[in-house]
């Protein structure tokens, strides 16, 4: 097994007061990410208007109104699949003690679009529960190819064994995708739109179903934290230190399953911020799972609300989707990631 | 006494024919090489009698099949010819880039190389409104700066091959995002090219095509087989190779951009056709029981293509699927079979 030396190099337990601080300054962070989310945008509203609709009063232009709910679900949308990705993210590296581990690099992204995509194709599946029934058994099953691969011959499953079987089984999920994408001249228009990952077409009555999936993975996962903290240090450590490893890591990873394929059907497959967020925060307050994973999720959710905000202003007339725009930032983290580790641990 | 000497004589044999097999592997996969070709051009929604094709090819008509000119000469032919040399190339390159790094998933498809050719051509299309040869033009040259920006980000350590694979996945994860943005971007129609292109198609084979194709390969193949022994000293290990007075740097860096030409041109002239540079040589691996060969690769990866697109064009009921998507379907399972067993066999 690799040793996990991101971790071990910020194994300094950081003292809860450190913690808060970092949770404080992301809470603060999060409320300004919003507030932008709501202001900025093709028709730009002042912050006192926000600050009227949120209130609920009645002293507001038709289109403000109309533009604000927008934002506002628009809003909410991306906090949850950016705090989605980040725990899953964060839930990989530390099942899979890979510090690469991300969605969108270990193929499960690509799992969750080809089902959704076969979905629509076969079975013209149209609301988001079942894109997320889909997406789920999808995303189960690159991730059981990926690691199991992976895991074959030396070394187990290295991290460059496993980014290199995930980019492998995404290039054929791919080109399965795009097989059934050309058969099906009508779906092209609007799955192109949905695969690079987007938050702009968000409706409000699809967030509860999505919402209630979500939060089910996220708190098994945080239920869990003390578990991935003992996987850290070995299988066989956190066997005696009375862990069923087999059982509770496949626990872990239906919860990561549930988590990246309701965050696919919501939003369509968005990579890196399960490798941005975990690698940031645990930098500031080490590697304990316990604080790492909400403040994490908070951080997925800041990422993902700030993407989509920039992505709105940053070519206008049009918009650049937060798949996009996450993918742009990400790359040069996960660059520097692989830079900072050593060649042999890879 | 007589016995050990038959034993003896038995292991000169064995030693011998394995020496042998190589060649006849080689010779194997010529004729199935030709084969494929024939099947393609002569069998299929319209058959073509082997005496008819030479009448056809050499200028003549058909008196009782005034189209069959047409069909034979202007599609069925430079259909075969082209997806036979986009074969030989991407079977060569994906082998160089699995020899090179020492890795049996490293393969241009995988690190990012057929992504920024890709994102050249989309860029071609979607900005310039450009068709034909100036698409290609610009999906070689995005390759080629994509492939330096990966050898840049990689540089300066001594597990560069880990290193460049996983530089690769991140510039691919990167450049794929940029081509959907794009593809998100445009009209219906230009949104059916792209898809068309960059699923790898063989339909807008043309003899210029052909010999642009032909030409560039004339030049990189023959320096790839005068090379290649320099490669196989690499193969050993870097410190090894260093000790045989070969210059390391030199020949890693040379052959990456050998590899990366012969992907580039290849993919510009069919679009990326998914899995043939991955799968050919672990298939010629398996096939000839020795090292790694170049040659036997890029046979296998021709053979590949021309069959995968006589498939695709006549077998599959909705008619003329990508020959890419073809070989995406079929290689995705294939690959899974060859790394679990040659993982297995402990070789990754």
């Amino acid at each position: 097994m690799t040793p996990f030396r991101l971790a071990q190099r910020h194994s300094v337990p950081a003292s809860t007061q450190k913690r808060a601080v970092v949770l404080l300054v992301l809470l603060v962070v999060f409320g300004a990410a919003a507030v932008l989310s709501f202001t900025v945008g093709a028709r730009a509203i002042s912050f006192n208007t926000v600050l009227t609709y949120l209130t609920g009063s009645e002293n507001l232009g038709q289109t403000d109104a109309a533009v604000l709910s927008q934002r506002l679900v628009r809003t909410l949308w991306a906090a949850m699949v950016g705090a989605a990705l980040a725990l899953a993210g964060a839930g990989m590296q530390g099942v899979t003690r890979n510090p690469l581990g991300d969605p969108g690099i270990l193929g499960v992204n690509a799992g969750a679009s080809f089902a959704v995509v076969a979905g629509i194709t076969f079975f013209s599946v149209q609301s988001t529960s079942a894109y997320a029934a889909w997406a789920f058994v999808g995303a189960a099953i690159a991730s059981v190819l990926v690691y199991s691969l992976a895991s074959l011959g030396r070394g187990g499953a290295t991290p460059v064994k496993l980014a290199l079987m995930g980019a492998a089984i995404s290039a054929g999920l791919g080109s399965l995708t795009t097989a059934l994408i050309l058969q099906n001249q009508n779906a092209l228009d609007s799955l192109r739109r949905w695969q690079v990952g987007t938050v702009a077409g968000a409706r409000l009555e699809d967030l509860t179903p999505g919402a209630f999936l979500l939060l089910i993975g996220a708190l098994i996962l945080l239920s869990g934290a003390k578990t991935i903290n003992n996987f850290a240090l070995g299988d066989d450590v956190a066997a005696s230190l009375g862990e069923n490893v087999a059982l509770k890591r496949l626990l872990m990873a239906l919860a990561i399953t549930l988590l990246v394929g309701t965050s696919v059907a919501l939003a369509g497959p968005i990579a890196f911020i399960g490798l941005m967020a975990p690698h940031t925060v645990r930098a500031l307050v080490g590697s304990d799972y316990r604080a790492l994973l909400p403040l994490s999720a908070l951080f997925g959710a800041v990422i993902l609300i700030l993407a989509d905000t920039v992505g709105r202003v940053i070519l206008p007339p049009q918009e650049v989707q937060v798949g996009v725009t996450t993918v742009i930032v990400g790359v040069p983290v996960f660059i520097y990631l692989v830079r900072r580790a050593k060649a042999v641990n890879l | 006494m007589s016995v050990s000497l038959t034993g003896r004589e038995h292991l000169t044999q064995i030693r011998r024919a394995a020496r042998k097999r190589p060649h006849l592997v080689l010779a194997l996969l010529s004729l199935t090489l030709l084969g494929a070709l024939a099947v393609r051009v002569l069998l299929g929604s319209y058959t073509v009698t082997i005496p008819d094709f030479f009448t056809l090819l050499s200028g003549g008509n058909l008196d009782h099949a005034r189209g069959a000119r047409y069909i034979v000469m202007e599609d069925k032919l430079p259909r075969a010819v082209l997806g036979a040399l986009a074969g030989l190339a991407f079977g060569a390159a994906g082998a160089i880039f699995q020899l090179l790094l020492r890795n049996p998933l490293a393969s241009p498809d995988i690190i990012g190389i057929s992504t920024g050719a890709s994102l050249g051509a989309v860029t071609a299309i979607v900005f310039f409104g450009l068709t034909g040869f100036s698409v290609s033009l610009f999906a070689i040259g995005f390759a080629l700066v994509v492939a330096l920006l990966i050898m840049l980000l990689s540089a300066g350590d001594t597990g560069a091959g880990n290193r460049f694979i996983l530089m690769g996945i991140g510039v691919s994860a990167l450049a794929s995002s940029v081509i959907s943005y794009l593809m998100s971007r445009i009209s219906s129609s230009d949104a059916q090219t792209a898809t068309l292109w960059m699923s790898g198609s063989l339909s807008n084979a043309n003899w210029n095509r052909i010999s642009i194709l032909s030409l560039t390969l004339l030049i990189l193949l023959p320096t790839v087989a005068l090379l290649h022994r320099y490669l196989h000293a690499l193969a050993v290990g870097d410190e090894l190779a260093h000790g045989l007075g070969v210059r390391t740097h030199a020949v890693r860096w040379g052959f990456i951009t050998l590899g990366v030409l012969l992907a580039a041109v290849a993919t510009a002239a069919t679009g990326p056709i998914a899995f043939v540079a991955f799968v050919s040589g672990p298939i010629a691996r398996r096939l000839q029981g020795g090292p790694h060969s170049l040659t036997a690769s890029a046979l296998v990866g021709a053979i590949i293509v021309v069959l995968a697109d006589f498939v695709g064009a006549n077998l599959i009921p909705s008619g003329n699927l990508p020959v890419g998507i073809l070989t995406g379907v079929a290689g995705a399972p294939l690959l899974i079979w060859l790394l679990a067993r040659s993982q297995k066999e402990g070789k990754a």
